[in-house]
């Protein structure tokens, strides 16, 4: 049993790690294969992992979950700014200071539970957004965002060298720079640990302790057990998850703002976990995908690209496809993107992944219908259906 | 499409050494050979292509979307000018000019967009796809000074110039200033000293301000510019309060006025803010005040037609400053309203006007530069004196990148004759009278080669 | 003038506005139980039914501006006014007060279809999705509204009669000019006591409201007794759609509404309706005036100078403290959206 485990737990981290380190390779046709977006695509990968150990584990909707982001960016680029341009101590200081603010949110808000739980990280995360946009400006720089400056003490760096470098120094992992295809393969490698990470929760007794507070808390507390504990370590380890993705944010591109902690930058990992699927490996990665993909590439499609790329209808047709077209792309995207939402959650109740697993079993169904072969296809729906949760 | 790239560079190199070496080693001749073959081995080098991309990165969501808009019309329009289609707008009364109607250096210019959404994070995101993906040569757009701020540092960084759109905090080109950005549009400070002697001869020496204030930067550096210019002439500040970005009901800032013994409010709020705020402190019937024996006034330092237009009733009577609007008489912005109105139907705003000359600004320099080298293109733009757009001479300052022009006073017309006639020229105030220092504000440009 | 006052006046407006979002918000949220997520967006739709019926009755004559040459300019005046003169100009003047007999049937409309085409269907279905289906429904609505109208907030005033301010210190016989307060405003907190207090009265005295709440605590025992509940509940759905459209209709002169104040109102609703405690219409009630006090009195001056920023954050930090303090907020029922 252990070691059917361990294989299957093998394989889906060598497929998946395939999957993320060629990302550049199968995003080109659609476009998406430049190193801004796959950056996006890592990090806000850990953010979503992240937040679907606390809410897919324990049902515990978090909806201030982006005040650890900021606080995460905030800090790298403080790292940044006093210390050294090296990422590494950056994204510790970012993991341990995004994971202290976790212990304090998290252990008053976790005296309770369902909407009470949500506004109450909502509310802290508001509170910190105000305060960074506003009178916190001496540490954030408010509404422009925290940047570099070549005034900057970076105490470490300088005590090194006394190299004069003209302009603002970049990103390094030991001379490495962090911009571009580096910066990505660098966010898919920490992708790729954090999965490993994420999956090795989800299969552990926590992980199952976890899910058994989802499905009745009344009942475990009556057994004795104190769920607190164990709804705290998933609040804070989901917390440094968002810290980890926030400093990334400012490894791959040194600006903090304050925007990232507000409301809707919570609500958006919300979407992004919902629309792939909660509770699923995959899923909020899945998410992350459709919607910064919607963000970024949709966005900027203008009639002249829609011309280009329907231009193998005849004229008229041409013509009015683009026009209708041209509602739901460049700056109707939104609108888009909230009937995906819509059509999504109507048809396929569990999100992308259930529509995923439904293609699968249809597929399967077929294949087994052909060879006839009925017990296969029992073994194979049933054990599909083990996997998935 | 790299490797083609390189292949290019490769050739394209020579051809720069050639074609542009008499021109631009005039100006920087030592400078120029240090750099040697590296030279023109800059990002997105169009190289032979028969084409360059200009990155219009404007707010197509949110609450500037319709902005953002307007401003997407007026690049549309400057492309099509720069290529030779259309009635040819400003570029029958820009002087100098070197843009002949055929694209730049002969290449045809084309274009990509994206929605900046007014946040920081997302203007970038998109401004690097622009970049990394499409390959532009030039960023420009956005509507608000933050993101602004965030994507000229980003250019700054990955060595692409960036032209700014609608930003008036002074920090765009003070404190925040960068080498590869350029700003037409005036800043709070010009305003300030704009509308100091307007104010003077409107409403006396002997005031009382009060000041409600974004409270984020763009709007302190407002309210100190204003308050300096203000108490310069002798006026008392009673109080400055900051109120926070999108309050929406705006009630329980206006009520303190009342008994402040203030006979002046000062908004200032932008956009939205703005139109929440005025429309409020017109209902609360401030305007019908009097205190210590004179009119209440309400003075919002910067706004727009569009503005106008959300703020209704509310705007009119009120004085403020503009970069531009289209009822001016001259010939450049007859010649752009013209081509604008007659492919839209409906006048430019500000935004539109100033996204204009700045994509044409940007234009003229690569064409009279010779290359798309930015280092040269830059030194093309820094102190380049132009007439003839708008805002009569213009300068843009080598020292800190911003324009300098003749500021608009404005005032909400009383009687529009139509629904666009919504801003009355109060007065234009002398290019002279606005400038200022650079070294006030601090801020360095840093290096020509990122 | 009294600052205290005024500031209580202001806090006692802002709190009606909260107060008549989050009572619809809550009939649905804390009653139903779906998560609402375009209760925003209702409210967005009554201001712009005010906003559609002034488009309407403002259909104008066009006078070409012949001095403009590259586009058309035109000096407007609207049919009405030519036709019946002083009665036109004097209906297009009332368009706010006149948009509330609009904006009844057609948020009703709305509601209802909304919830037989969609919410219907998600009531056994888990919150997130309910999230996600409703925020996309908000998206969607308040895309279309940017696609007719465009994202300027779009100016419409209340009428001549009602936007000066009334002497309310003289009218209590504390001398003129002591205490003086946009009629509008007045007027909004007056409304918003009687719309609630009328749906109070509904679900309190008749029969159907006696099945609502009956159904609010325990839809299966009413389902057993032969009730058609789901009924009933779509109906609930219909009022709380004309609550919100209605506070969005008269909030209009407050606010030049545009596509996206359903959004900016979204998050403080559910603050609210939390704070007042699930399933508890009358805690909404109380926590939206409770806030919108606070929030007047946090931004006075002499407040902001000890604590800086205190204004920002004021909500959202009596928020905290309540819920921490109250484990069901001001007055939530056990067991209602705990889990």
């Amino acid at each position: 049993m252990n070691k059917q485990f361990f294989q299957s737990d093998l394989g889906t981290m060598l497929l998946f790690s395939v999957a993320i380190l060629t990302m550049p390779v199968w995003l080109d046709p659609v476009g998406a294969n430049y190193p801004d977006l796959l950056q996006k695509f890592a990090i806000f990968g850990i953010f979503a992992i992240g937040f679907n150990i606390l809410f897919g584990l324990t049902g515990y909707l978090s909806f201030g979950h982006a005040v650890f982001l900021g606080v995460g960016s905030y800090t790298a680029v403080w790292s940044f700014k006093l210390l050294s341009m090296n990422v590494l101590p950056a994204i510790m200081f970012s993991m341990i200071i995004a994971g202290i603010f976790a212990i304090g949110i998290g252990y008053l808000c976790l005296r309770r539970s369902g909407i009470y739980f949500s506004i109450l990280t909502l509310a802290f995360a508001q509170m910190s957004y105000n305060m960074a946009y506003s009178v916190l400006t001496p540490i954030t720089n408010g509404e422009t965002g925290l940047q570099l400056s070549s005034q900057d003490p970076r105490i470490v760096d300088n005590a090194f060298s006394d190299a004069v470098v003209e302009g603002l120094p970049s990103t390094n992992l030991f001379g490495m720079e962090m911009s571009g295809y580096p910066g990505f393969y660098f966010c898919a490698v920490l992708l790729i640990i954090a999965f490993f990470f994420s999956l090795r929760i989800f299969r552990s007794p926590f992980g199952m302790k976890l899910q058994a507070i989802k499905s009745n808390q009344t009942r475990m507390r009556y057994t004795g057990f104190n769920t607190r504990p164990y709804l705290l370590t998933a609040f804070v380890i989901s917390g440094i998850y968002a810290g980890l993705a926030g400093s990334l944010l400012a490894v791959t591109d040194p600006l903090a703002g304050a925007e990232r902690m507000q409301w809707t930058a919570s609500g958006e990992v919300v979407l992004m976990t919902i629309l792939g699927g909660m509770g699923t490996l995959v899923g909020p990665l899945l998410g992350v995908g459709i919607i910064k993909y919607f963000e970024n590439i949709f966005s900027s499609l203008n009639s002249n690209r829609l011309h280009e790329i329907f231009s193998w209808l005849p004229d008229g047709l041409e013509d009015f496809v683009v026009t209708v077209v041209s509602h739901f792309v460049g700056e109707g995207w939104q609108l888009t993107l909230g009937l995906l939402f819509m059509l999504v959650v109507i048809f396929l109740p569990g999100g992308v992944m259930e529509g995923i697993r439904r293609t699968s079993t249809v597929i399967k169904n077929y294949n087994a219908k052909r060879s006839q072969n009925k017990e296969a296809v029992t073994a194979a729906a049933s054990k599909e259906s083990d996997d998935g949760k | 499409m790299s490797n083609d790239d390189k292949k290019f560079d490769e050739l394209s190199r020579r051809g720069f050494l050639k074609a542009g070496a008499g021109v631009v080693a005039a100006a920087s001749a030592p400078a120029f050979f240090m750099k040697d073959a590296w030279a023109a081995d800059f990002r997105n080098n169009p190289g032979r292509s028969k084409t360059v991309k200009f990155g219009f990165n404007v707010p197509q969501s949110g609450a500037y979307a319709d902005e953002g808009a307007d401003e997407l019309r007026a690049y549309k329009l400057a492309v099509k000018h720069i290529n030779g289609e259309g009635d040819g707008g400003m570029l029958n009364t820009m002087k100098p000019i070197s843009l002949k109607g055929d694209g730049i250096l002969g290449k045809k210019l084309e274009y990509v967009t994206g929605d900046t959404q007014t946040k920081s994070d997302a203007a970038r995101a998109s401004a690097k796809r622009m970049i990394e993906k499409d390959g532009v040569l030039m960023v420009t757009g956005g509507s608000s000074s933050g993101v602004a701020i965030a994507v000229q540092s980003l250019c700054q960084e990955m060595g692409i110039v960036f032209m700014t759109g609608l930003t008036h905090s002074n920090d765009t080109t003070g404190k925040d200033k960068r080498r590869y950005g350029f700003r037409h549009m005036f800043n709070a400070h010009m305003s300030g000293s704009a509308l100091g002697p307007v104010l003077k001869k409107e409403y006396g020496t002997d005031r009382q301000a009060y000041h409600l204030t974004a409270d984020y930067t763009w709007g302190w550096t407002q309210e100190e510019s204003i308050k300096n210019t203000t108490e310069a002439m002798g006026w008392k500040t009673t109080a400055t309060v900051r109120t926070p970005v999108g309050a929406g009901d705006f009630s329980q800032y206006i009520t303190p006025v009342l008994n402040s013994g203030a006979d002046v409010l000062i908004l200032n709020h932008y956009g939205k803010d703005m139109i929440n705020s005025l429309t409020q402190a017109v209902q609360f019937g401030l305007r019908d005040k009097n205190v210590n024996g004179k009119n209440f006034e309400i003075i919002v330092p910067l706004f727009s037609r569009l503005m106008a237009q959300g703020a209704g009733d509310a705007i009119k009577g009120i004085l403020g400053s503009t970069n531009w609007n289209w009822s001016l008489t001259d010939a450049g912005t007859k010649a752009f309203v013209k081509s604008f109105g007659q492919e839209y139907g409906f006048p430019p705003s500000q935004a539109a006007h100033t996204c204009y000359v700045q994509a044409l600004q940007y234009a003229d320099a690569c064409q009279r530069a010779g290359t798309f080298y930015p280092p040269e293109v830059i030194k093309q733009l820094e102190g380049h004196k132009f007439d003839g757009m708008g805002n009569g001479p213009t300068e843009y300052r080598a020292e800190d990148h911003q324009a300098f022009k003749d500021v608009l006073v404005v005032r909400g017309n009383e009687n529009p004759s139509s629904q666009f006639d919504l801003l009355k020229v109060e007065q234009i105030v002398p290019r002279s009278q606005v400038e200022y220092d650079a070294k006030i504000f601090g801020g360095e440009l840093g290096p020509y080669v990122v | 003038m009294d600052v205290f006052l005024l500031q209580l006046l202001n806090g006692l407006d802002k709190g009606a506005a909260y107060a008549l979002i989050a009572f619809g918000l809550t009939l649905v949220f804390g009653t139903l139980g779906v998560v609402n997520f375009a209760h925003g967006a209702l409210f967005m739709l009554g201001a712009f039914c005010a906003v559609t019926l002034q488009k309407i009755l403002t259909i104008s004559k066009k006078v070409k501006d012949e001095s403009i040459t590259f586009f058309d300019a035109y000096k407007e005046t609207p049919y009405l006014e030519i036709w019946w003169g002083d009665t036109g100009a004097a209906i297009i003047d009332w368009v706010i007060p006149i948009s509330i007999f609009l904006a009844i049937p057609i948020m009703l409309l709305i509601g209802l279809s909304m919830e037989r085409g969609l919410i219907r269907h998600f009531y056994k279905r888990p919150h997130a999705e309910q999230i996600l289906v409703t925020f996309g429904l908000a998206i969607v609505l308040q895309e279309l509204i940017r696609a007719f109208f465009g994202a300027n907030p779009i100016p419409v005033s209340a009428p001549e009669i009602l936007s000066g301010s009334a002497d309310i210190g003289y009218i209590l016989g504390m001398g003129a000019d002591y205490l003086t307060y946009p009629w509008w405003r007045i007027i909004y907190v007056l409304f918003s006591g009687a719309i609630i207090l009328s749906v109070f009265a509904f679900l309190q005295f008749t029969t159907f409201g006696m099945v609502v709440r009956a159904g609010m605590h325990d839809r299966e025992t009413v389902g057993l007794l032969g009730i058609n509940v789901q009924r009933r509940f779509t109906i609930v759905f219909g009022m709380a759609a004309v609550v919100a459209g209605l506070a969005g209709a008269m909030y209009v002169p407050i606010l030049p509404p545009d596509y996206h104040m359903g959004m900016d109102f979204l998050v403080l609703s559910f603050v609210v309706v939390v704070v007042g405690g699930m399933g508890s219409l009358g805690g909404a009630v109380a926590a939206g005036f409770l806030l919108g006090i606070l929030q007047s009195f946090s931004s006075l001056n002499e407040i902001k100078n000890i604590i800086p920023g205190i204004d920002q954050i004021i909500i959202y930090l009596v928020a905290v403290v309540i819920i921490l303090v109250r484990p069901r907020g001001l007055m939530g029922r056990k067991g209602v959206m705990e889990d």
